[in-house]
């Protein structure tokens, strides 16, 4: 039996205990249809040219696990963010743990999908919001076919929260090999603020395939600052579907930081429904081996007097392949808009690829768009100085790859967090500094 | 100190230095003079060991140990240093985390410990005022929208931090002016010992007013055609380069 045939006799299983008479019942019954017609994606689609998911898919994968498994905070506590005090929501094999989880229902809401979905009085935000941004895509429909568990957040007019929230999603290898569909829907009211830290950590070597898809609502004026950490093991894939609705006056920043996983296919789409919004969508991709990485962007300015920001940093060593395919649409009545986007991308390696497309759809007479591709090697002029200055040659590498990159970091708003994506960095690349920067 | 015997180097397999044979001793200070395309920037870079060129013949030896076969780095952790003429931007490295880096990485080479942090910080206020570098520039970014001036002066700034045995300027005076120039004169000049050697590459005399050399060269086609004291400068500032040219035919 396929994969797709395994899921689609699992939906019907699902089926027997999900909830008949409500609206979202059908909403699944609508995404299963989609994902039975199109199946998954296939490399005759243009955008998935460049990623294959066919030895993926071969795996035999356990869908449905309902079992609490135990994790203990010490073996887990190095993927907090544990120098700062955080909200965390905290999902292992999929299961909610509310161990090592800190949540809240004091004026703003930090909690689960699960909650959101069956209690009624969510009813109205779920009506309002849930699948509303997402498209149908047959990757995206299986996730909604499926949708149990995931963060739900939901912030309030004018509260500006705090604290950072992490969501973390961890997978114990209990399976010989898990297949986890997370289902975030983040509502971020009017003027309201949120910083929020999205990673997903395998605990163990056995195969793990995630299929994620994160709806974020951004009313009017809110400001949505969200950073996603992708350092996972070699044998854990991701597939990450994040969508963006921003409204009027809004401003919204995504970082993506991919040094490690198997295969990790970024769909990040901003869509800007009103006027004055300015979407950041910045990326530092650092891989070795045999890893994968396709980042593909799309921002969807609409409305008019909007701008978007894109600045993706590639290293690729060894015989990794990167992909950067970033589209930007800009529709008849979007005028004045000033969108940007830059991608760079260094081979250390002869071995390694990148295949990078940016695409312009200009629809609208009166903007400003600009994009910048490059892939080169190491500047000889940049090595040959800092050596000359006495510093060896794997440190010197090191200092160009950080400056390289530095573009993307000085941009992260949480320090802490800066601090732990040099380290990260500095891991990868295999050279400390005597600094951060 | 450096010892440069009948060397031929260039790149892609074609030889731009044609037998260049230079010996430099401590205390000195030597001007390498010429014309444009003569090789003097090569030269700079083959001492100090760019890897693009190939030595084809001949030999380098810096305190009579043969160095052609070395590394950039360690020749820069055997006390060489050179000013280039054109300094490479490194965004989001400040100058201060990058001099501490090449201070800390010379003494590793040398099996010593980090400068402790107090010491270095001294160090670092200490040649700053000297060259008149405010502190600001200290945190910027590594030559990143610095102007001409402000990048030579950084680059003797951190010859003063590292404190070379051998400095080649590769046309330190190029972008400076007149005040500049003589700040930065001044900072050799402050660091010159009888233990330590500076090698001037410069097209004009100008430089040579403030840091006065002992011997001057005339480098041609890629070999020294002429060498004298200090009045050879002068004279090739009144004449150019041409009647060099006709004497040695």
């Amino acid at each position: 039996m396929s994969f797709k045939d395994k899921l689609l006799s699992s939906y019907i299983a699902l089926e027997d205990y999900l909830e008949f008479d409500s609206p979202l019942h059908d909403v699944r019954n609508n995404a299963i249809k989609i994902f039975e017609e199109k199946g998954f994606p296939t490399k005759k689609e243009e955008a998935w040219k460049y990623t294959s998911l066919n030895s993926l898919l071969k795996t035999d994968y356990s869908i449905l696990s309902n079992k609490e498994r135990n994790v203990e905070l010490k073996n887990v506590r190095k993927y907090f963010l544990q120098e700062i005090d955080t909200y965390k929501l905290v999902f292992v094999d999929g299961v909610y743990n509310s161990f090592l989880s800190e949540t809240t229902h004091d004026s703003l809401d930090v909690c689960l999908m699960s909650a959101a979905l069956n209690k009624s009085k969510y009813k109205q935000i779920i009506e309002t919001y849930f699948n509303k941004a997402a498209k149908s895509d047959s990757l995206t429909a299986l996730n909604t076919a499926f949708t149990k568990e995931g963060a739900y957040i939901h912030i309030p007019a004018h509260k500006e929260v705090e604290k950072p929230i992490e969501i973390i999603n961890f997978s114990t290898g209990n399976e010989a090999a898990m297949f986890l569909q997370p289902r975030n829907l983040i509502v971020v009211g009017e003027n309201a603020h949120v910083q929020i830290i999205e990673r997903h950590q395998s605990l163990s070597s056995n195969e793990v395939l995630t299929n994620s898809v994160t709806e974020i609502f951004a009313e009017k004026r809110a400001y949505v600052d969200y950073y996603k950490i992708q350092t996972d093991e070699a044998t854990a894939s991701l597939i990450d579907n994040t969508y963006i609705s921003q409204q009027r006056d809004t401003v919204c920043r995504v970082h993506t930081f991919s040094f490690g996983g198997n295969l990790v296919r970024n769909n990040l789409n901003f869509y800007q429904n009103g006027e004055n919004c300015d979407s950041t969508l910045k990326g530092i991709t650092i891989l070795e081996g045999k890893q994968h990485v396709d980042h593909n962007t799309l921002v969807h300015h609409i409305a008019p007097n909007c701008e978007s920001h894109q600045d993706y940093k590639g290293l690729f060593a060894e015989s990794s392949t990167g992909v950067f395919n970033g589209k930007i649409v800009v529709e008849k009545d979007a005028q004045k808009t000033d969108a940007f986007q830059q991608n760079n991308n260094i081979l250390i390696d002869d071995k390694a690829t990148i295949n990078a497309k940016p695409q312009l759809e200009i629809f609208a007479d009166d903007v400003k768009c600009s994009h910048g591709c490059t892939i080169g090697q190491f500047d000889e002029d940049a090595l040959f100085y800092l050596r000359s200055r006495g510093i060896g040659l794997k440190e010197a590498r090191a200092l160009l790859m950080y400056a390289f990159a530095n573009t993307v970091l000085e941009s992260v708003k949480i320090p802490e967090l800066k601090v732990r994506i040099n380290k990260l960095i500095a891991n990868k690349i295999g050279v400390s500094l005597g600094f951060e920067l | 100190m450096l010892k440069i015997k009948d060397l031929y180097a260039g790149r892609e397999g074609k030889d731009i230095l044609q037998g260049i044979n230079l010996e430099v001793k401590a205390g000195e200070v030597h001007a390498i003079m010429g014309p444009n395309g003569s090789g003097k920037s090569t030269l700079a870079s083959v001492v100090a060991g760019k890897e693009e060129y190939e030595v084809s013949r001949g030999y380098i030896t810096f305190e009579n140990q043969d160095i052609s076969e070395l590394d950039p780095e360690e020749r820069a952790h055997k006390g060489i240093f050179l000013s280039f003429q054109y300094p490479v931007e490194i965004p989001g490295v400040s100058v201060t985390n990058f001099i501490k880096t090449a201070i800390n990485e010379t003494r590793k080479a040398h099996k010593m410990d980090d400068m402790p942090a107090t010491d270095m910080l001294k160090m670092i206020k200490e040649k700053a005022d000297m060259l008149e570098i405010d502190r600001k520039f200290l945190s910027r970014s590594l030559n990143e929208g610095f102007s001409g001036g402000e990048k030579k002066r950084n680059e003797i700034f951190q010859m003063a931090m590292l404190e070379p045995k051998l400095a080649i300027l590769d046309e330190t005076d190029s972008g400076l002016d007149i005040d500049a120039l003589k700040v930065v004169a001044n900072g050799v000049n402050k660091l010159r010992s009888a233990d330590n050697a500076v090698v001037v590459i410069t097209h004009y005399q100008r430089l040579l007013d403030y840091i006065v050399p002992d011997f001057v060269h005339v480098l041609m086609n890629g070999k020294i055609v002429k060498s004298g004291g200090k009045e050879l400068a002068y004279e090739l500032e009144e004449k150019g380069y041409d009647w060099i040219k006709e004497e040695l035919v």
